[in-house]
């Protein structure tokens, strides 16, 4: 008798709740910008406007850009070998971005579960790998006829070998697991684990004596690079980045559409399964 | 350290010296490499003094690497694991970890420091620098499975994750080597100072004592089927 009452009693608030909540159960929830993007389908179609945009932008950037480069005078010390710099600084400078982003999307998976951080994580490794491996070869290529000799085991290029290593690492990693969420989370630890790196690279011409400059563009006190230098090296940073994120978002891109074919494979797969065997085609 | 967690040292420590697991093969793979590097570059007695020591840093890296990945993959095999996991509340994950790492430091790389100062004999390094080599190799190489750890947590699902789990873990040991070398080499040199290397070198085993277990212990909570 007490219990139907007490079933009765908590079946009237249940009633009372729906009434009073339904209004606002109904609605959507309120999206924010970012949890927009969640949707897939949506972050395809924002992508497909962005990137023909974004190329064009970075092309016409770098155009100008290169075009100060060879422009600029020479260096009185350096000569015509100071034209490396305009895309060498670019590079590293990207190395680090492209790391960082990376850690973001790493907090992004890890403590927000947003699905296309992992997206994000696995198309900016091997891009990043890439202009690792450039920043290096160019920076060889500048060292040969200024320090005479192509590689020296400094802190900073150390560090940003180092760096490289930890890109293969990570894309070693995403590699091997087929299951994109575990693969995610175990890609998204080792990146935070790894971002220790970053203000060693940063920091490593300061607290070590090296062979390798010193920042110059980065100051506190401002830049100690002459303004006829500094400016086509400011648009071709800016080119590049512009690159950079229009090769990131084509990589996406093309890593939701390869999790949505492997999701269809599967479907078709199952129900080829499912199927009695006289009904198969064939 | 609690009772559970002195249980968990003692029977970790006893599984890993006890005959068929890799400690033993861990010593041996130390002396190979040891053993390889003359051959490599040559008897010079003069050179083998210099580079001594690093060559020992080395081989103690790389044969601390050789059993990481069975780290946790034994007790993911019989399920061990799992009870670990969820005994989460009452003994944190992190904390398990860590005596883990303990153990396997004890019964892998322990064993390597102690034979150290033999093979810095034969590899001619001056007595100072032996026995600086070893204060390193000692103060150091905890570092090793701490870092290890979260390699080992991260490729405990992959069916040979042996391989995987030394080429991300080794990018991450680079500090270590360099500060416990330099420390030797400031030791052995004279105008290079003994205590700052040393000094960050024990920092930076503190430094991933806390990381990697952490890190480990997050990994390990989210490899689970």
């Amino acid at each position: 008798m007490k219990r139907r009452r007490t079933s009765a009693a908590t079946g009237r608030i249940a009633n009372r709740a729906k009434q009073r909540y339904l209004p606002i159960m109904n609605q959507p929830p309120k999206q924010t910008r970012l949890m927009a993007l969640a949707n897939p389908t949506r972050f395809l179609s924002l992508a497909d406007r962005l990137v023909p945009w974004l190329g064009a932008l970075s092309l016409a950037v770098l155009v100008v850009g290169l075009y100060l480069a060879f422009t600029a005078p020479e260096d009185y010390q350096q000569g015509i070998t100071v034209r490396i710099m305009y895309i060498h600084v670019p590079f590293a400078w990207i190395a680090m971005f492209c790391y960082s982003l990376m850690a973001a999307s790493a907090l992004g998976t890890l403590v927000w579960k947003h699905p296309l951080a992992d997206v994000s994580l696995k198309a900016a490794a091997p891009i990043g790998a890439v202009f690792t491996a450039l920043a290096l070869f160019t920076g060889s290529v500048w060292g040969k006829p200024m320090w005479g000799t192509w590689w020296v085991w400094d802190a900073r290029l150390t560090s940003v070998f180092v760096l490289f290593l930890m890109y293969l690492g990570i894309v070693a990693l995403t590699r091997a697991m087929d299951d994109p969420a575990r693969s995610a989370r175990a890609a998204a630890i080792l990146t935070l684990v790894g971002f220790i790196n970053i203000p060693i690279i940063k920091f490593s011409v300061d607290w070590w004596n090296t062979l390798h400059q010193p920042a110059s563009v980065f100051r506190l006190d401002g830049p100690t690079i002459h303004a006829s230098l500094l400016w086509p090296l400011l648009v071709c940073a800016l080119g590049f980045t512009l690159l950079f994120l229009t090769l990131h978002l084509m990589a996406m891109r093309a890593e939701v559409w390869r999790r949505r074919v492997a999701a269809m494979r599967r479907l078709s797969a199952r129900a080829a399964d499912l199927r009695p065997a006289g009904v198969r085609a064939g | 350290m609690p009772r559970p967690m002195l249980a968990l040292y003692l029977r970790e420590t006893r599984l890993g010296v006890r005959a068929g697991s890799g400690a033993l093969t861990g010593i041996l793979f130390f002396l190979a490499v040891i053993a390889v590097i003359p051959f490599g570059v040559g008897p010079d007695l003069n050179l083998l003094a210099r580079i001594g020591p690093a060559i020992l840093w080395i081989g103690a890296l790389l044969a601390g690497l050789l059993g990481l990945e069975r780290l946790f993959q034994a007790d993911r095999e019989d399920g061990s694991l799992d009870l670990l996991i969820a005994a989460d509340r009452r003994h944190m994950l992190a904390a398990t970890v860590f005596v883990k790492c303990l153990a396997h430091w004890t019964a892998n790389i322990l064993p390597l420091v102690a034979v150290s100062p033999l093979l810095g004999l034969f590899m001619n390094v001056p007595p100072f620098g032996i026995g600086a080599a070893t204060l390193t190799l000692l103060v150091g190489t905890p570092a090793i499975p701490f870092i290890g750890a979260v390699g080992a947590a991260l490729a405990v699902a992959l069916p040979r994750g042996g391989l995987l789990v030394s080429v991300l873990v080794l990018p991450l040991t680079i500090p270590v080597l360099i500060f416990g070398v330099s420390a030797v080499r400031g030791a052995v040199a004279d105008p290079d100072p003994f205590l700052p290397a040393f000094l960050i070198l024990a920092a930076l085993t503190l430094f991933f004592g806390v990381i990697g277990p952490l890190a480990a212990a997050m990994a390990l909570r989210w490899s689970g089927d």
